[in-house]
């Protein structure tokens, strides 16, 4: 019996295949082992290992990093599911110590402090895949270009305000609409005026989606939140802050798998919502300034 | 036409959706016992097993999906639902078992090829039904089938392992035949 060489996970193929094995789930942040397993026992998708939780980087301040090695390897040994970790944005040596692990997905994520001003990760020459955030449909061009497997709106990390993440979807959602009712020939100029790959702007025309999956995240707090951007066309929730930082974690973490499952179901949605205590502290982002918007970050 | 039911709780539903529809049978994305109960054959798709089985529960699916096998009509696991159709699964490392329907006489090991940085494509090595070769098969951190009970049929091995198996009506896949454009697999499923 002879077969035929392995094909190897640099495939981005199998980077997709990843995040089409995340569709209708919950992603969700945990800072260590102990909130990875109730993630999981809560029926989470992934866990987001990261040192600090958005909401936490927002108060305390400071340089915001890539995990720490040994909270991540406690994470993996500790949960069956994919475990997820966070790069600066253009900081390629972090991905790479990351890829070194055996990490399953790499966020270049807006929530930590970027590296680099200018330029994102070449994420094609990694065996894991990559997600990264975008606030519109150029956005999220690039980032595929460059080798993203996923997108994730960015919303607001953080914040516990929903806001930013629907002004995200219906911004790439429209988008994508737009692009559909033109002429071959205006998506030229189009890509031009994205500042997007003209390849990927024909693949939008073509198939009226991305060619990668479409996640929501940035202040997903309640069931409810995680059914609205489900409603608004997102394939799957990632959950930060408003998990680790509510009244009841495990009753919080599942009840937003509930509502994800059964995203268009009011009475399931309901049901999700009963008996939770108090979500997370929210901000108003009239109170942020332009500087304080982690959704600024990334080009 | 066929009505095929995709276990809907979490995981690659539409990709399924989209190779039944190629294949020539109408996919329907089913969460509850009367959905599935309704069909004529039932996918359960990839996606986290832990996921789909904490959902299972939640819903209190096991006994409808057993007793929609025992009713005859076929049941496809893929991945994620190769480990949850098994008699058992087990964890290559320490981590806890998940609960599995046990349609399957065969033990399913989880994460057995590694995380995602070790998955792959490979093409398979000609097994026991000509019909169902000849494709390529993407494992996306793949468990392993093992202890195959003597009813169990091998359709399809990679690298000596059998990657794509059959007993009766229960079908098993430890790779994604909807993720690829190749409707073979899917369109032996439906045959039977």
């Amino acid at each position: 019996m002879s077969d035929s060489q392995r094909e190897g996970a640099q495939s981005y193929e199998i980077k997709v295949g990843l995040a089409e094995m995340m569709k209708g789930g919950v992603i969700m942040d945990v800072t260590n082992p102990e909130e990875a397993k109730i993630a999981e026992e809560s029926g989470a998708t992934a866990v987001m290992a990261l040192e600090r939780v958005p909401s936490d980087i927002r108060k305390e301040g400071g340089v915001a990093r890539m995990c720490s090695i040994a909270v991540i390897e406690g994470i993996q040994q500790t949960v069956s599911i994919p475990v997820m970790a966070k790069v600066r944005i253009g900081h390629f040596a972090e991905a790479q110590v990351l890829d070194a692990i055996g990490i399953d997905f790499i966020d270049e994520s807006e929530v930590l402090t970027p590296a680099d001003e200018e330029h994102h990760v070449d994420k094609h020459p990694y065996r894991a895949p990559f997600v990264c955030g975008c606030r519109n449909l150029g956005e999220a061009l690039r980032r595929i270009g460059e080798g993203a497997a996923m997108i994730r709106t960015k919303g607001e990390a953080g914040s516990g305000n929903i806001v930013e993440a629907v002004r995200h979807l219906r911004q790439v959602n429209g988008d994508i609409r737009a692009i559909q009712s033109l002429r071959s020939e205006e998506l030229y100029t189009t890509a031009k005026d994205l500042g997007a790959p003209v390849q990927l702007v024909q693949y939008v025309h073509e198939h009226g989606r991305l060619p990668v999956p479409n996640f929501a995240a940035g202040g997903i707090a309640t069931p409810a939140d995680a059914a609205l951007c489900m409603q608004l066309g997102a394939e799957a929730v990632f959950v930060g802050s408003g998990i680790f930082k509510s009244e009841d974690p495990e009753a919080r973490a599942k009840a937003v798998v509930h509502a994800t499952t059964h995203w268009n179901e009011p009475e399931e949605i309901l049901a999700a919502s009963r008996g939770l205590g108090e979500a997370m502290v929210g901000i108003e982002m009239e109170t942020l300034s332009e500087s304080e918007k982690l959704s600024n970050r990334g080009w | 036409m066929k009505t095929v039911g995709i276990l809907g709780i979490q995981g690659d539903v539409e990709a399924h959706a989209r190779a039944l529809e190629r294949a020539g049978a109408a996919p329907r994305r089913v969460l509850r016992a009367a959905e599935i109960d309704a069909c004529d054959a039932i996918i359960v798709p990839g996606g986290e097993s832990t996921t789909i089985s904490k959902g299972m529960d939640r819903l209190e699916l096991w006994e409808p999906i057993r007793a929609f096998a025992a009713s005859g009509r076929s049941v496809l696991g893929t991945c994620a639902g190769a480990i949850l159709v098994s008699r058992e699964a087990r964890a290559a490392d320490a981590h806890e078992p998940v609960a599995t329907l046990g349609l399957l006489d065969a033990v399913a090991i989880r994460n057995a090829y590694g995380t995602q940085v070790d998955s792959f494509a490979a093409t398979p090595a000609p097994g026991s039904d000509p019909a169902v070769a000849d494709f390529r098969c993407v494992f996306i951190r793949a468990p392993q089938l093992t202890e195959l009970g003597a009813a169990v049929q091998v359709l399809a091995s990679v690298e000596g392992r059998p990657v794509l198996v059959r007993e009766g009506n229960i079908w098993a896949a430890t790779f994604h035949p909807e993720l690829t454009n190749d409707p073979a697999v899917h369109a032996a499923f439906l045959s039977y």
